[in-house]
């Protein structure tokens, strides 16, 4: 590359921006909606993933009431189950968490965390939240469509996708591409946002090593995002054309309904390849933020550093890098060529080695600490219990052998919501007891908040452990009714019928959350800058609520990392990262 | 899905070459101080607009060579029927290159401040693009006259969009072709304006190379070169 | 403490619920009880570290919470706790990894004396065949479906006339007689799955993939779908009867031939000796 020097001195940014180089909203309009401040922008992102998202959330209900009772609800039929399902599992995993971990939470804490004044291309920034505005918009559009949403399952698997033997095979199945399209075009504007801001815009100091691992596990799964999507892109693309124009890229020769179908020589795999590569790696960029985000709310409410963030920084890039080449440990029972099952599978158990180095990590940075059992606490040993249980139960699934019985059973469907529904979630509601106080000036509610947890996290682990059992026992996932079947008693029933109230009171208890959101907004206690205290930079800004701009005149300088908690012979038990060092305080690092 | 897997191990290379740099093995706890105290970790010294192109070229080299895994798993089924490919193609190709070459002529010149060379270097790389554009419309319009129509075979089905999608990425760029010849046409800075015109060029180049893998690909040579690859091995 | 006893009450909880649980893998019908072995050493891997972890976590919640005065300890990292902890994971994945490959072996390893059925999916039913005397199917292919050929097969193919077609019926096995089931689909995917075969496989238009069992054991079982496939995917039922000898020769030789379902049956009547013995 050429290399001409540009204006500054190399390596290191100015710290006081022209006024100019910062975009000014000049009117309410650009101020609050169309606004190129990040701050807003992760706003708009959490609501429009929170709405959508509670659609999904009532999705679930209708689903858990007919698999509690079937046959009660009489407006529930099989299609319209099957288009409950394949909503609820698309928004849940792509419209909420996806856009909620990195829209939302990458969009606020990237720029504050390492001391930036914003993204990097504002403009750029706000067009991903409007395309994905839209791709929600369409999204949500398929429910009043002739025809309905389509009901192929959230996998979208051709060739049944796009027959007519599945519900929304006209309007749904093709909204439901064009939307996911329309994602991926949003979230490639964000994405890029997120990923330079932190190679080029971290404030002086701020080496990588200094970032707090929020930062990076975002900043990971955010790269990783870029790499997958493009797999569904091309995924929806050719599917799209297949419904469409009449393609065969998936679609073999069959019968339809009786009649031969035009299709003819196209390889369902082949997509199952393509949603997988992107499939997999999407776990873990649901999942990483969520290790991120988990480790700082552990370490700021135990007071103490986080044990071994080395050890969580290199897991991090590691588990990232991995997740390309496990993607088809979801398809042992595909019928792909029988002997990818040993390469698959030793991949697949390999990762669960940096995974575990990273449980073990946050758990022994509550050795010796002083834990303060707040709710953003509460919320992360919540996280912790649920994703030991999800990842361990993911070691059956990923032992190919293993996987024949339990693949499609109600084990595979309790294994990924507690790991990739529940435990995220867990993290998700932590960080906004945590940083709500800094986005809204005020603190939620405690009590509400502890009443909050309880439920929810007791809850949701009474609707998925037991659900494991009776994936072992057999009971297929995705069944409208279970039918007779000589092999299901009726005790399976009445767990059922357990599950589902439990799901419902879970469901209820959310809007305990929402008013405790709504009611804080006005009444909550006052937080001021720092409430719980915390070392990272967004708790340093010199406004609360951040101002446009984040740091008024000068950015801050880092003179130190993210964790430095109860270092001996400092008076607090906490020292921000941009306070300089005194000349007298030495630390004496507990390194072994 | 070998040829994505290779395109991803480059791209690992490349960012694992960059984080040996950052000093991961440091002890960030032993490490207080002001800046400057320990080299290594700064931020990227390039300007922002030049990284986030780089992480763009990164995605869409993925979203192709995706198509490209895609297009090399279908086609060993037995129903694919190769299509001829248009002598056209060969003329569009010239064009491209031209237009690549135009924009390369053009940064050289604002390297050397010469707003004039500029603007005829962004002028004729746009029209030249222009021309490629067409020029692919008519091949396929001449394949369409000729009977092979997006739906009647895989192989049509890969040429089309393939060709499509390239050709969109190419519209893209020409949008931001004329803004950057808006901002030369009003004078912009000098610093500016050469960091405007390279990010073109670069994303020209790129374009240009991602043609003439798709080309390869199209016309079958990169089979012939895959197949002389594999009888070297074996 | 209550938070500390709660975590730990969810272990326990856990645990005793896996104990008591009566929601436990149906009898096993075949030779893949290697299968439920992996999966008992999986159980006993992942249940010590899940109660070990959050036995920890309880202990260090009841220990070390908040009081006035206390201060965390300043403990960066421990290079060789790591170190044990990561090979120690290491050791536990390798234990479960290890019999999980062998057996998988066993399961793609499809052995000689393995007789061949065709299990057909489409929605949203199954078909079944069996080959006639010269022990092989005859080939088949989706364009020549017709109401009267209702399996595709392919009517110039010798091998195909004295195949044994079941429509609209149940599935006959022998016990003791390995048996390798091929899987085809003319329309979506399906996927052939009795819980107590431990073995199931997609099916896929356009492909056609395998597994093999060996029946251990007589009895009558459920056929389910565990593929999505549709709008009545969960009523895509079946049964499949594993049979002593004689009886299975018996039902054998009540079954219709291709042949003899052919209009016309222009061609040689086939019929099918019961065993060819």
């Amino acid at each position: 590359m050429v290399d001409i020097p540009y204006e500054g001195i190399p390596g290191i940014p100015p710290a006081e921006v022209p006024d100019v180089e910062l975009y000014h909203p000049r009117s309410w309009w650009t101020r609050y909606v169309f606004s190129q401040d990040a701050k807003v922008i992760a706003v708009q992102y959490a609501l429009t993933a929170s709405a959508i998202g509670l659609v999904a959330l009532v999705l679930s209900w209708l689903m858990r009431l007919q698999l509690g009772f079937p046959g009660t609800f009489s407006f529930i039929d099989a299609n319209q189950y099957l288009q409950f399902i394949t909503m609820h599992g698309m928004i849940m995993v792509i419209y909420l968490l996806t856009a909620l971990f990195l829209g939302g939470f990458g969009n606020y804490l990237i720029p504050l965390m390492v001391g930036a004044r914003d993204m990097v291309f504002p403009y750029v920034n706000m067009l991903s939240y409007w395309v994905y505005l839209l791709a929600v918009l369409v999204l949500a559009s398929t429910f009043f469509v002739p025809g309905g949403p389509t009901g192929a399952g959230w996998t979208l698997y051709p060739p049944q996708a796009i027959l007519s033997g599945t519900p929304g095979q006209d309007w749904g199945i093709i909204l439901m591409l064009s939307s996911l399209i329309l994602f991926i075009i949003g979230f490639t504007m964000g994405g890029l946002n997120y990923v330079v801001t932190v190679l080029q815009a971290r404030t002086r100091g701020m080496t990588l090593m200094r970032l707090p691992l929020t930062v990076w596990g975002i900043f990971t799964a955010t790269v990783m995002a870029l790499l997958a999507f493009p797999a569904l892109f091309v995924a929806s693309v050719m599917l799209l054309l297949d419904r469409l124009l009449g393609t065969s890229f998936f679609m073999p020769s069959l019968v339809e309904m009786g009649t031969l179908s035009k299709y003819g020589g196209g390889s369902p795999l082949l997509f199952q390849h393509l949603f997988w590569f992107f499939g997999h790696p999407e776990v873990y960029i649901v999942a990483l933020p969520a290790f991120g985000i988990v480790s700082d709310l552990i370490s700021t409410h135990a007071r103490k550093n986080i044990f071994g963030y080395r050890m969580m920084v290199w897991a991090i890039v590691a588990i990232g890098a991995l997740s390309f080449v496990v993607w088809a440990h979801h398809m042992y029972v595909s019928g792909m060529f029988p002997q990818f099952g040993y390469f698959f599978a030793t991949t697949t158990l390999i990762i669960a080695i940096p995974t575990a180095i990273k449980v073990y990590n946050w758990v022994l940075t509550l050795w010796r600490g002083d834990i303060h059992l707040r709710v953003p606490m509460l919320f992360a040993l919540g996280f912790i219990i649920t994703f030991v249980n999800g990842g361990l139960t993911g070691l059956f699934l990923g032992n190919v052998v293993v996987d024949v019985p339990l693949s499609d059973t109600m084990f595979v469907v309790a294994h990924f919501h507690m790991v990739m529904g529940v435990a995220p979630i867990m993290v998700v509601l932590g960080a906004i007891y945590h940083w709500y106080p800094k986005v809204t000036g005020r603190m939620l509610n405690d009590a509400l908040g502890k009443f909050h947890f309880w439920v929810t996290f007791l809850g949701a682990y009474l609707i998925f452990f037991p659900m494991h059992y009776l994936g072992l026992l057999g009971v297929p996932r995705r069944y409208f009714e279970l039918g007779d079947a000589a092999f299901i008693p009726s005790s399976a029933h009445s767990l059922n019928a357990f599950i589902s109230v439990v799901a419902l009171t879970v469901g209820f208890s959310q809007l305990v959350f929402l008013f405790n959101l709504a009611w804080s907004l006005f009444k909550g206690e006052a937080a001021g800058g720092n409430p719980w205290q915390a070392t990272t930079l967004e708790w340093q800004t010199p406004e609360t609520p951040p101002g446009h701009g984040n740091w008024g005149k000068e950015l801050p300088i880092v003179y130190r990392w993210a964790y430095d908690y109860s270092v001996p012979g400092a008076e607090e038990d906490f020292i921000p990262q941009n306070q300089p060092p005194r000349a007298t305080q030495v630390v004496q690092g507990a390194a072994s | 899905m070998s040829a994505i897997i290779l395109f991803l191990a480059v791209i690992a290379v490349i960012a694992g070459w960059w984080l040996s740099q950052q000093r991961l093995m440091a002890k960030p706890w032993l490490e207080e101080g002001p800046v400057g105290d320990f080299p290594g970790g700064d931020t990227m010294t390039w300007p922002a607009a030049k990284i986030g192109l780089g992480v763009f070229l990164a995605v869409a080299g993925s979203l192709f060579v995706l198509f490209i895994s895609a297009y090399s798993m279908r086609m060993n089924v037995t129903d694919w029927r190769a299509l001829p490919v248009p002598r056209l193609l060969w003329l569009n190709t010239g064009v491209l290159v031209l237009s690549s070459g135009a924009l390369q002529w053009s940064y050289v010149a604002a390297r050397r401040y010469d707003v004039e060379g500029v603007m005829i270097g962004l002028l004729a790389g746009g029209a030249s693009a222009v021309i490629f554009l067409a020029g692919q419309l008519l091949a396929w319009q001449q394949l369409g006259a000729a009977g092979y129509f997006m739906a009647s075979n895989p192989a049509n089905s890969f040429f089309f969009l393939l060709t499509a999608v390239h050709g969109l990425h190419l519209t893209g760029g020409l949008v931001a072709l004329g803004r950057t010849s808006a901002k030369v046409w009003r004078g912009a800075e000098a610093a500016d304006m050469r960091l405007s015109v390279e990010l073109c060029a670069i994303y020209w180049h790129f374009l240009l190379l991602v043609w003439l893998v798709l080309l390869g690909l199209l016309t079958g040579w990169t089979d012939d070169f895959i197949n002389i690859c594999r009888q070297l091995l074996s | 403490m209550a938070v500390a006893l709660i975590l730990l009450l969810v272990a326990i909880g856990s645990v005793l619920f896996h104990l008591y649980s009566p929601w436990w893998w149906t009898p096993i019908a075949t030779n893949w009880a290697y299968i439920d072995h992996t999966i008992s050493i999986t159980f006993w891997i992942t249940g010590f570290v899940f109660v070990a972890v959050i036995a920890f976590m309880a202990y260090c919640v009841f220990r070390f919470h908040h009081k006035e005065g206390r201060r965390a300890d300043y403990n960066p990292e421990n290079k060789r706790l790591e170190w044990w902890l990561s090979v120690g994971t290491g050791v536990g994945v390798a234990a479960m990894l290890a019999p999980g490959l062998v057996v998988w072996h066993q399961f793609v390893t499809v052995p000689a004396d393995a007789t061949e059925v065709e299990v057909m999916g489409q929605q949203w039913q199954w078909s079944f065949r069996l080959p006639g005397k010269d022990g092989q199917l005859g080939t088949s292919d989706v364009r020549n479906i017709a109401s009267d050929n209702p399996m595709g097969l392919n009517r110039d193919d010798a091998h195909g006339q004295d195949d044994v077609v079941i429509e609209n019926g149940d599935l006959h096995l022998q016990v003791g007689k390995p048996v390798k089931i091929l899987l085809r689909s003319v329309d979506v995917l399906h996927d052939f799955y009795v819980p107590e075969f431990r073995a199931k496989m997609d099916m896929v238009p356009g492909v056609v993939t395998y597994f093999w069992i060996n029946p251990i054991r007589t009895g009558t079982f459920d056929v389910l779908c565990a593929e999505l496939c549709g709008a009545a995917h969960y009523q895509m039922r079946a049964k499949v009867i594993i049979d002593e000898e004689r009886e299975y020769h018996a039902w054998l030789g009540q079954q219709k031939t291709f042949a003899e379902l052919s209009p016309g049956n222009t061609i040689v009547k086939a019929t099918y000796q019961s065993g060819g013995k």
